[in-house]
């Protein structure tokens, strides 16, 4: 029998290892810790949790406080395409909740959702600094500005 | 023209997303393509303030400003200008107001009406190094704060009549000695970067445009205070500030600014970076060091204040960006000099962020004391589309709506308090004829009930049932009492609330009320939302002897709910329509109707 992967550990859990031990000397270093996660695993599994607070010694039930604290933190994973509907002040009276009703219709999915075939997850954000070019939306982190209510299903569809 | 010339590209996040970078790589390759990469050099700079024209690039020495700048349009400026020497007219600013084109930023009347202190490196140096920085006379202020006293420090502060920035307006030379002489040997000092309002964004465009400006207000007044440990708290959403701001600080540390012994007056401070994670309520100072040291961002009563017991239980000092940057000025230039600006209880200038139905979108910096008028109409531009200014909201979610004839006050923290708003960060939200104000007001509620952390009941619950009320008032269905009610409620949430976010939310529909009353009643008496917002209370119907069945609608319709044949009458499916209104826009006969 092959045993070849009994010695392997997840590369993922190395680097959440390293993130602990690096701020093990740091006064508060749970958020920091978090994001490190976040960034690894692109959101915050269970298990990842219990391992930061073994690590930490920090009670998992703080934790878990802190993580549906803040809008950061994500406990499910996301899609493969992360839409980010800006509804700032700027993007509100310019029209943004247009966008926002293209593209709920077009993805079916709301606030906060993640389509089933995972193709997209659809967030809210309130301003994502591009004010002048409102409304505007990110996916993925391209920024698409001066948007039209038409127009917007077009851009979506560019992602597969 | 053989002389040398700098290119400065704009590369803030706003100009960024619409394809500085792009332009930047251009440029570079043009300027080696054309051979005069030996006398002209491309600077990737901070925000020049002016994103509604973005990208926009200046060229030093003659100044000129090239505005809405596209990838295809760089061969035309290397070739013509650089090489040339000729401007390319049509890549000008034009003015709104004037339509004249402005040869040089510093003759726009965007430009030409400011007074730029904190914001004058902020799009002229390269953010990410420190040289240009002390170049433009950059750790001066800190040079001549370390041969005074840190009392004499405070003391200059005081008498520059600096307010704080944040929102509130508290005077910033007493509140750093309320920390100074409190007891403890370990004392922090924080900067605000938690820049939540929507539409306020000059604390962003100075931490991406210059960065060093914020370290160095923060050493003297480390230095001031007696702190020797210091926290930049940004918001993650801000990660192009964050990475400057990591930069910067690498920097400083490198060039002896930070650390031990700073400049050999045995003076020691080091600084870290702390992101946020999205929570708007951690704006407040106590929430904020809740956050840092790790905990859900949950505001604590005061007493005790920061001064007393902050951080880890230490004597803390919180000022916002602004603030400290507006710092090393005090201390470069002199007291004296700072007060030549502002009225008699707000001294000096600031910054405020232009968004909304205006022309001109951008950050722009006047003395405290300017009127809304000048702002608005000779550095914005105006309004939009030749639309009428209905209002304009100041002071973000905390703030308030101000309607036409309130354009003359002079914009200071005191005046604007009395009106019903408030200076808060510095956001200026233009709305004009277009622009409901009961759905604003809504828009406003909706953000401060998401964003209450919970904490005390009048802003969790309180909150959350003027939203209701409003709520219903956009869907027609409100009644006359419930203006009553939304009164009563207001004043008992700002009494009742335990920090700044639940004492400020109801102002915005306060001022509403004060101001737009009738549009109010208009919603719940006649059943109509006068400015065609509301969606509720709209339809969206053909006109079936104006339409000729051309099918432009049908075509952008971007749910699809328009149909017919061609050449006939078409039909808009009311139950799937979004009334988003781009049929209404795009109909060349006026068929579309809006009721």
């Amino acid at each position: 029998m092959c045993t070849a992967c009994e010695n392997l550990v997840d590369p993922k859990q190395i680097k959440l290892d390293e993130v602990i031990i690096k701020y093990q000397y740091e006064n508060g270093p749970l958020i920091p810790i978090l994001q490190e996660a976040q960034e690894v695993y692109g959101y915050l599994p269970a298990d990842v949790l219990k391992r930061i607070s073994k690590g930490t010694r920090i009670p998992l039930a703080k934790i878990y406080g802190v993580v549906t604290f803040y809008s950061q933190f994500r406990l499910a994973p996301v899609g493969r395409n992360l839409i980010n509907v800006c509804l700032g002040t700027a993007c509100h009276v310019r029209g943004g909740a247009n966008v926002l009703d293209v593209i709920e219709k077009t993805t079916k999915i709301k606030d906060g959702e993640t389509s089933e075939d995972r193709r997209y997850t659809l967030e809210i954000v309130a301003c994502i600094g591009a004010c002048g070019l409102a409304p505007v939306m990110s996916i993925n982190g391209q920024v698409y500005g001066r948007l039209e209510p038409e127009n917007v299903a077009e851009i979506l569809a560019k992602y597969e | 023209m053989a002389e040398n010339q700098r290119i400065l590209v704009c590369a803030g996040t706003g100009c960024a997303s619409s394809g500085a970078h792009k332009i930047i790589d251009v440029l570079q390759e043009e300027i080696i393509r054309q051979g005069i990469q030996d006398r002209v050099s491309v600077v990737s700079t901070g925000c020049h303030g002016f994103c509604e024209q973005g990208p926009t690039l200046i060229i030093e020495p003659q100044q000129t400003l090239y505005t809405q700048v596209k990838p295809e349009d760089v061969p035309e400026i290397v070739a013509q200008d650089l090489v040339g020497g000729k401007l390319v007219e049509r890549l000008l600013y034009i003015d709104p107001l004037t339509k004249k084109p402005a040869t040089t930023f510093a003759n726009s009347n965007f430009f030409a009406k400011q007074v730029r202190v904190v914001l004058q490196n902020c799009g002229f140096i390269d953010p990410e190094k420190i040289q240009d920085y002390v170049d433009n006379a950059g750790y001066k202020g800190l040079t001549n704060a370390l041969k005074m006293s840190p009392d004499e420090v405070v003391e200059e502060v005081k008498k520059a009549g600096l307010r704080g920035r944040g929102g509130a307006g508290f005077p910033t030379g007493l509140k750093w000695s309320f920390c100074r002489n409190s007891p403890g040997n370990k004392k922090y000092i924080i900067c605000n970067a938690d820049e939540g309002d929507p539409g306020a964004f000059m604390d962003r465009g100075v931490l991406e445009g210059d960065p060093h400006s914020v370290i160095e207000g923060m050493l003297i007044g480390a230095y001031a205070i007696g702190a020797d440990e210091g926290y930049v708290y940004c918001r993650a959403e801000y990660p192009l500030a964050i990475k400057h701001m990591e930069i910067a600080i690498a920097q400083a540390e490198q060039a002896g600014y930070l650390g031990e012994n700073i400049m050999n007056s045995g003076f020691n401070f080091r600084l870290k970076i702390r992101a946020g994670a999205g929570a708007f309520v951690c704006g407040e100072e106590t929430a904020l060091m809740a956050s840092i040291e790790g905990r859900r961002g949950m505001p604590n009563v005061r007493p005790p204040f920061p001064a007393q017991s902050g951080l880890w239980g230490k004597p803390t000092n919180i000022n916002n960006v602004e603030t400290w940057s507006s710092i090393p000025h005090i201390l470069k230039n002199g007291a004296e000099w700072y007060t030549q600006y502002g009225t008699e209880k707000s001294k000096g200038t600031k910054i405020f962020a232009l968004t909304g139905k205006i022309n001109n979108t951008g950050l722009v910096e006047v003395p405290m004391g300017t009127t809304l008028r000048d702002i608005l109409f000779d550095i914005g531009g105006g309004i939009q589309n030749g639309k009428a200014f209905k209002a304009v909201q100041i002071g973000g979610p905390s703030g308030g709506c101000l309607p036409d004839e309130m354009l003359d006050l002079q914009v200071d923290y005191d005046t604007l308090t009395k009106a019903g708003a408030m200076v808060g960060s510095g956001g200026l939200v233009v709305m004009d004829e277009t622009t409901c104000m009961v759905d604003i007001a809504r828009f406003f509620l909706d953000f401060s009930q998401k964003e209450s952390c919970g904490k005390c009941t009048p802003c969790r619950e309180g909150n959350k049932r003027m939203w209701d009320i409003l709520d219903r008032i956009t869907k027609g269905e409100g009644k006359l009492e419930d203006l009553d009610t939304l009164e009563n409620l207001a004043l008992v949430i700002k009494e009742t609330s335990l920090c700044g976010l639940g004492q400020n939310s109801p102002n915005p529909v306060l001022a509403t009320l004060k101001y737009f009353r009738s549009e109010f009643e208009a919603h719940i008496v006649d059943h109509k939302c006068p400015a065609h917002v509301c969606t509720a209370l709209l339809t969206y119907s053909i006109d079936a002897e104006k339409c000729k069945g051309c099918g432009l609608c049908a075509k952008n319709c971007p749910v699809g709910c328009i149909t017919g044949e061609k050449k006939a009458p078409h039909q808009i499916d009311e139950a799937a329509c979004i009334k988003c209104g781009t049929c209404l826009e795009k109909c060349k006969f006026d068929a579309v109707i809006r009721l």
